[in-house]
């Protein structure tokens, strides 16, 4: 039954989320901001469009979608809902979850060099070079839990703050938590290192690399990318707020609330923050490897 | 109870390497008021019952570091009109590199140092060396005067984190002098800034050298 839940709420809810990021910018704007669903209307929408397919590119183009869509939404099986356990889960995960992140960047990166467009070969090589930061941040982040679990299951692993408590332990935990929240806002494009409604080539890095995708191939880029936000704020969460009350369709109820949560902390963020030069986003990534190493350090000084 | 404590320290360490990665004045300066609100509550935490003193303490401490300095140095920086720090001795990337390098050290140190036993949990001794090392990146490698307010600001607030260890030993006087030594210090120090922008109209602390009739 939980997993029932699980997949539905993994494969349901995340247009939701950018329906909610979407309409904390339009309350912070003073505008009255589209519809919660708009997303779903917009991936109905690019359902039922034709596809234009540039005569340069090979498979790889129309492949890459589907390849992340796919790689993302096997990532969002190991990782655990709220207090419950995960679909799939065995020992060292951890570095599957990871390297299934990883495939899913490979292939769009690569479709955007497919095209032979020069502006997507830029945003292929930013999200390649940022993505040289943020996969550390991850890596330290897993590598404290696992030191406070003992254990190399993401199932387990990510249940450690549940139990945690002892003495340097909430320490970590606080510097991991805002490691893992710039790896939210990095990894899914917002505001301080992407713009996701920006429209200008030469500042964008991941929506440069989708320009040439149209109808059901982009639906399924923007549902895949929404997914992998659902699945890293759903990792953030477990360092963040990790809550159990022992009846089922509460801690449901209290997961859902947390992860809209999340996304109005977005929101919220992407209000109130510029983007950041291009040549400042590094600091930003070496910043959150670094509190993430903190953490590490902490606990095994 | 040192968890909560400790979550609060390594929040006023991450405050650190933001307040050297970032060239915004008024970006530093909300970052150092905000680390100074987080070090005024700490005694709540350290104390099992807070008697009224050293609240009145903690509300001094609150109100200037987190009100009254940040309003002067808003004010002070509205005045002469600059919004950021150009060209620091050491780029912002390595001195945050470098401030994290120190955090890391003051970590592993700290713990081959002599401690009282009740002192070697919490991480007040390496949190107070990272912060009073990062106060000094930023005294000796930032050009504008402002800036260097700053740095002396973090350096205090070092200082202050060290003398968390001796909480309920320092009298009220003491610590209410302190409060009143750093607001006068500040009160100066703001003044100046402005008299050295209009006779040298710039805050540049490396064209003071030059003699200037």
């Amino acid at each position: 039954m939980n997993m029932f839940i699980h997949l539905v709420l993994m494969l349901a809810m995340p247009p939701l989320l950018l329906g909610v990021i979407n309409k904390t910018k339009a309350l912070f704007a003073g505008r009255k901001g589209p519809p919660l669903l708009q997303s779903y209307y917009d991936l109905i929408k690019l359902a039922r469009k034709s596809v234009v397919i540039s005569r340069t590119t090979t498979w790889i183009f129309i492949a890459a979608p589907v390849v992340t869509l796919t790689s993302i939404a096997m990532a969002g099986l190991l990782v655990p809902l709220g207090p419950f356990g995960a679909p799939v889960s065995f020992t060292g995960d951890l570095i599957l979850f990871a390297y299934l992140l990883a495939v899913g960047r490979f292939f769009t990166t690569a479709a955007a060099l497919d095209t032979g467009s020069s502006f997507e070969g830029m945003g292929a090589a930013r999200e390649v070079t940022f993505a040289c930061l943020s996969e550390p941040i991850l890596f330290f982040a897993l590598l404290v839990l696992a030191r406070i679990s003992g254990s190399l299951a993401l199932g387990d692993l990510l249940h450690a703050p549940l139990d945690a408590g002892g003495q340097g332990d909430i320490a970590s935990l606080v510097l991991v938590a805002i490691g893992l929240f710039i790896l939210l806002l990095a990894e899914n494009s917002r505001i301080p290192v992407d713009d996701p409604n920006t429209h200008l080539e030469l500042t964008m890095i991941h929506e440069v690399m989708v320009l040439d995708h149209s109808g059901p191939l982009l639906g399924l880029i923007l549902y895949g990318a929404s997914i992998k936000l659902f699945v890293i704020g759903a990792v953030l969460l477990h360092v963040l707020f990790p809550f159990q009350s022992g009846s089922a369709l509460l801690d449901w109820g209290v997961f859902v609330a947390e992860m809209l949560g999340v996304a109005v902390a977005v929101g919220v963020v992407e209000s109130t923050m510029a983007r950041l030069q291009m040549r400042h986003v590094p600091y930003l990534l070496i910043a959150a490897i670094l509190f993430c190493a903190f953490g590490f350090v902490l606990l095994v000084r | 109870m040192n968890s909560p404590l400790n979550a609060l320290l390594v929040v006023v360490l991450a405050l650190n390497l933001f307040a050297l990665g970032t060239s915004r004045l008024v970006t530093v300066i909300k970052i150092v008021s905000l680390q100074g609100v987080l070090l005024g509550l700490m005694p709540l935490m350290i104390e099992e019952h807070v008697e009224w003193e050293s609240l009145l303490a903690m509300g001094g401490t609150i109100l200037l570091k987190g009100a009254v300095i940040p309003w002067m140095m808003m004010r002070a920086i509205r005045e002469v009109e600059i919004r950021r720090e150009m060209e620091p001795l050491i780029g912002f990337l390595p001195s945050m590199l470098l401030g994290a390098l120190a955090t890391g050290l003051a970590l592993l140190f700290s713990k081959s140092l002599p401690l009282a036993s009740e002192h070697t949990a919490p991480l007040l001794v390496p949190a107070s060396l990272a912060t009073i090392f990062v106060g000094f990146i930023l005294l000796t490698t930032r050009a504008k005067a402002i800036t260097q307010v700053m740095g002396y600001l973090v350096l205090e607030n070092g200082i202050y984190i060290f003398g968390l260890l001796l909480l309920g030993v320092i009298p009220l006087m003491v610590e209410l002098g302190v409060l009143l030594d750093l607001f006068v210090a500040i009160f100066i120090i703001c003044i100046m800034v402005n008299h050295i922008n209009q006779a040298f109209s710039s805050l540049d602390t490396r064209r003071l050298s030059e003699l200037k009739e």
